[in-house]
This record gives C-alpha cells, sequence and structure tokens, in this order.
C-alpha cells in the first residue's frame, strides 16, 4: 500500500478506508471506505446514531479514529506515516490541516462574544495571520455573498437561527477551504428558515467546493447532491447517485429509512 | 371609544377594588424608624464618638499614604493572584495527572491556611534561610558526585531583605489569592460551551489562541462577580499585614492615631468610613466590568450598530 498519497490519477479531496471508530464498548463507525472526488457534493443520510456525524467529524480529526486510514487531499488526517508506523501529528500540524476544512455545526457555535464581522475575521487574523484592513474586507465581501451585508456589526444572539448558521458558513469559508463539512445544518432551524441556508450550500456546490454534508434534507439531496450515501449502525449500507438511492432503494433499511423520513 | 365599531362591545367598567391591607409592613416600618432614629441620636449625642477629632485627623498625611499603600497592596495582589489563578486553573484542567495534581495540591494548601497565618510564615522565612539563591537543583551534590567541588547558583537574595514589609506582604496575599482565583477561573472556563472550543479547533486555532481569544472571554462573565467579590475582601485584609508587619497601612496607621491620642473609637470610625469609601470604589469598577463583558449576551445596541443605523437614517432622510 502506498505511504502517504493515496491513489494516483484524480486523486480523492477525501479517501476513507475501513474507518473505525469506538466510543468505550461502543462501535460506532465499523469499517468506513469512501471517496469525495474534488468538486463532488456529498450527502450523507441515516438514522441518529448511525455514525455519520462522528464520521464527518474523524475527517478534521475532531474524533481520533481507531483503526482504518482517512486522507484528506491526499494527506494522512491526524497522523503521519513512517518506516511503517503511524505517529500522531503534534498539535500544530493538526491545527494547519483543520486550516484547510471548514465546519459547519448543527448548533452553529458562533463565538456570541464578538459580531458577526468579528466571528469571520478572527481566524484569518489570529491563524493566518491576515492583516486586519483585508480581512475586514475579506469578511464584509463574505457576509454579503451569504446575504448578510447589513448584519455585520450585529451580535449572533441579535440574528435568527437562519442568520446565525449563514456567519457560521462564511466564518468557515474566510479561511478559505478545499473541503467543506456540514454536520445536520438545518437541523435545529425553525422550517421557515431552512431554505435560506440552503440557499447558500446550494450557491457554494455550483462554485464548485467540495461537499460533504450530514443532513435530513431529501430535496437538497437530490437536486444538489452528486452522491448519497446511507449510512446504518456504523456501516455505509448504500451509496450511489442521490435520484437513483432515493427512488430506488437497492437495500432493505435504506427502504425502511426512507419509507419514515419521505 | 364610544366611536369603536358596533360589532365591538364597550369595554367594561376598570376595576376600582379596596386594595389589601399590610398591618405587618407597616408595624415593621415603624418599628424600623424607630430603631433608626435612635441610631442617628445615638451618634449625634454621644460625646465619645468626637466627630471633629476623627474628620481632622483621618485624612493626615501617614493616613493617605495608608490609604495609598492599602489600594496598591490590594490591586497588586489581585493582579498576581489573578494571574496565578489562571495558570493554576489551566493547569487544573490540563489532561496530565502530575499537572493538575500539583495545582490541586496548590489550591488544597493555601485555601486551608488563614491568610494572617501565612503572612506572619512569610514575614519571617527569613530565619529559615540567610539568603535564597537560583540555581541548578541539587547542584552540590551532583558536583560531590562526579568529583568537582562548588555550586551552580547565579543569583543570590538576602532572605531577610526580601521577606519583610511590602515584599513579604504582597506575597503572602497573592499566594493565598491564587488558590482562590484558581477555582474561580476554573468554573469560568467549565461553564463555557465545550462547542466554542470545538469550533475553533475546527478553524485551526492552537489551543492557546483558542483559550485566550475565545474561551477566557466568554468565562470573564461568569468569573467578575466573584473576582470583584475577592477584590473587596483582599482590600479588607490588607488590614492582616499587621502580622508582617507592614506599618504604613491604612488601619495601622489609624489605629496609632488611636492609640497614641486614647480617641480609640473615633479613629476606629474612621477606619469604618474609610473601608467603606474604598471598598464603594472597588464595587462600581466591578459594574462597569460586567457591562463591559456582556456584549453579546444582552439585546442592547452597540455603539457601532448604533452608529449604523443612524448612518442609514441619515442617508435614507436625503
Amino acid at each position: 500500500m502506498s505511504t502517504d498519497a493515496a491513489g494516483g490519477a484524480g486523486r480523492a479531496m477525501v479517501r476513507a478506508e475501513a474507518v473505525h471508530k469506538r466510543f468505550g464498548h461502543v462501535e460506532v463507525l465499523k469499517g468506513i471506505d469512501l471517496e469525495v472526488a474534488p468538486r463532488e457534493v456529498m450527502c450523507v443520510i441515516g438514522p441518529s446514531g448511525s455514525g455519520k456525524s462522528t464520521f464527518l467529524r474523524c475527517i478534521n480529526h475532531l474524533e481520533k479514529i481507531d483503526a482504518g486510514r482517512l486522507w484528506v487531499d491526499g494527506n494522512l488526517v491526524g497522523y503521519r506515516e513512517q518506516g511503517g508506523k503511524l505517529h500522531e501529528l503534534p498539535e500544530r500540524a493538526v491545527a494547519a490541516q483543520r486550516r484547510d476544512i471548514g465546519m459547519v455545526f448543527q448548533r452553529f457555535h458562533l463565538f456570541p462574544h464578538m459580531t458577526a464581522l468579528e466571528n469571520v475575521v478572527e481566524a484569518p487574523m489570529r491563524v493566518k495571520g491576515l492583516a486586519k484592513d483585508a480581512a475586514r474586507a475579506r469578511g464584509a465581501e463574505l457576509l454579503e455573498r451569504v446575504g448578510l451585508g447589513d448584519r455585520v456589526h450585529n451580535y449572533p444572539n441579535q440574528l435568527s437561527g437562519g442568520q446565525q448558521q449563514r456567519v457560521a458558513i462564511a466564518r468557515a469559508l474566510a479561511m478559505e477551504p478545499k473541503l467543506m463539512l456540514f454536520d445536520e445544518p438545518t437541523s435545529a432551524l425553525d422550517p421557515e428558515l431552512v431554505g435560506e441556508v440552503l440557499d447558500v450550500m446550494r450557491g457554494l456546490a455550483a462554485d464548485g467546493m467540495t461537499m460533504v454534508v450530514v443532513t435530513h434534507e431529501m430535496g437538497f439531496a437530490r437536486e444538489v447532491g452528486d452522491t448519497l450515501v446511507f449510512m446504518d449502525d456504523g456501516v455505509v449500507v448504500e451509496a450511489g447517485d442521490p435520484r437513483q438511492v432515493l427512488s430506488d432503494p437497492q437495500h432493505e433499511r435504506t427502504r425502511g429509512f426512507l419509507s419514515k423520513v419521505l | 371609544m364610544a366611536t369603536d365599531a358596533p360589532t365591538r362591545p364597550a369595554p367594561p367598567e376598570q376595576i376600582r377594588a379596596v386594595p389589601v391591607r399590610h398591618p405587618g409592613r407597616w408595624v415593621a416600618a415603624a418599628v424600623i424608624t424607630v430603631l433608626v432614629a435612635m441610631f442617628v441620636h445615638m451618634l449625634a449625642t454621644n460625646p465619645v464618638f468626637q466627630w471633629q477629632f476623627m474628620v481632622d485627623n483621618m485624612f493626615s498625611p501617614p493616613v493617605l499614604r495608608g490609604a495609598r499603600t492599602t489600594l496598591l497592596m490590594t490591586v497588586l495582589a489581585m493582579v498576581l493572584g489573578v494571574l496565578l489563578g489562571v495558570v493554576l486553573a489551566v493547569m487544573r484542567l490540563s489532561p496530565n495527572p502530575v499537572v493538575s495534581g500539583a495545582a490541586w495540591v496548590y489550591v488544597w494548601f493555601f485555601r486551608a491556611i488563614p491568610r494572617i497565618v501565612l503572612l506572619f510564615f512569610v514575614a519571617n522565612l527569613g530565619a529559615l534561610y540567610a539568603t535564597y539563591e537560583l540555581g541548578f537543583p541539587f547542584d552540590r551534590q551532583l558536583m560531590d558526585l562526579f568529583g568537582f567541588s562548588g555550586d551552580l547558583r547565579f543569583l543570590g537574595l538576602n532572605g531577610n531583605q526580601i521577606f519583610t514589609g511590602f515584599t513579604a506582604g504582597l506575597l503572602g496575599l497573592a499566594l493565598s489569592e491564587g488558590a482562590y482565583m484558581a477555582e474561580i477561573v476554573r468554573a469560568g472556563i467549565q461553564s463555557v460551551d465545550p462547542g466554542q472550543a470545538e469550533a475553533a479547533s475546527a478553524l485551526g486555532m492552537n489551543r492557546s489562541t483558542t483559550l485566550r481569544r475565545i474561551v477566557l472571554p466568554q468565562a470573564m462573565r461568569v468569573i467578575i462577580p466573584p473576582t470583584g467579590n475577592e477584590t473587596i475582601a483582599m482590600l479588607k485584609d490588607t488590614s492582616l499585614l499587621i502580622a508582617v508587619p507592614v506599618t504604613t497601612e491604612l488601619n495601622f496607621q489609624l489605629r496609632a492615631i488611636g492609640s497614641r491620642t486614647f480617641q480609640i473609637i473615633p479613629m476606629a470610625v474612621a477606619s469604618i468610613l474609610w473601608y467603606a469609601a474604598l471598598a464603594s470604589v472597588l464595587m462600581l469598577g466591578q459594574y462597569f466590568l460586567e457591562k463591559r463583558f456582556s456584549r453579546g449576551f444582552g439585546v442592547r445596541e452597540t455603539r457601532a450598530q448604533r452608529a449604523a443605523r443612524r448612518a442609514r437614517e441619515v442617508g435614507g432622510s436625503q
């Protein structure tokens, strides 16, 4: 097996090989094999507890995997392979890997003591060392892009859930990531606010961003997704073209799940 | 109201009920009024208070110097104590059991020791070693072991000079305060949603930036009110410096005047008034600090937002 570089031609943005993850005695991921190509939008669906959020968190090393291999853009996540042995990466190197991977959380996790603009410019300034003026100009541009140009000086608690999630997306984009991870980005939103967040994500996908989206929005998966993955009980049960999987699921478990949510 | 649409019935007559009487409250108010009157009467008529003498002496130069020493000691001891407390709190939360255990032992020890006892001990450290030297640990033993003689020390301080007066008092109070602040800071850090640190690390921030920029500013909301209490307690505890002794401190100076002139009560009252006044100033400072760190947690319009709104309004009216 190749050491660091995963695969040759058409290198995958994300490549998972037999990824296992345990919490105590509970095996949450039981061998995940997946590939996300550059510019691909992969939607992951499945019942709660199926491991889909855990898998997403493994991609940027918020969770350590117990077995298998996980690469992002050809680099092993969280480890360095040398002489046939894995070495844990130091904090600094893990942070450097995460810089290129944007993440959007179900509960937004905006920094409540900072305005929308401050939220967006914080990481570019503190992590990338961008100058204040440049960071603020870029931040205002990003907030404009997610439709919040008039909200730059609002604190998160002065924004609706949908607006907060759009700020969170702008905050992740400010680091100019090559991959965006979405962990149920619309699940904590009132139904009438879901659309505005999905619109922003649709725009991102149209611009060619590589995205892995854990979601319950089947409409979004069908319309925007290039691939749909159905996970259950820590394994990938079925993966394929979203329209195909949603209209003609091949597995019993997929059919059972879809009959409940559609 | 009679011109309303005919479909809506006229509102019913407003209720004018006799309110419930509270005779107990009236009695209590009367009792308190009488007690306050008696107290004021006592202050005004008891000749022992010597008000004129008190006013003449409570602002004398040594007392003012004493007030300055007390305030300076309070501020310095709190600054050192807070810094020490942050370090200890971070140590306490470390995954390394030796590091967190050391912080635990420190907090246990210094919380268990009365400040006056600690101050007395620190003031007499000069009797433990005459000189305090910085150097390589176990240098003499190691040099002996390898067949050399001599030592590896590069800084020596006279114990009788450093552990005396102001420095001894500052050291004792700051060490003690560090233990209390460690618990307060730890509670503050733990009150912040773990999702915040997670979001920061997902953005590629390292642990120290996350702590400084994301976690601690939010922890401040929880940290400041008890720290205000600590500061006020510290102001009052500077009167314990008599155990060192630090003679330039406020209470010592006021009592000195009292014992010299045999006017004990007027100077004791002067002391009460001084501490009450200084503590009030500190409480005011706490109020403003709390306001500063509640940013993003109220729904108040911020200065930048107000400016933006005004600019919009002006722009719209043109």
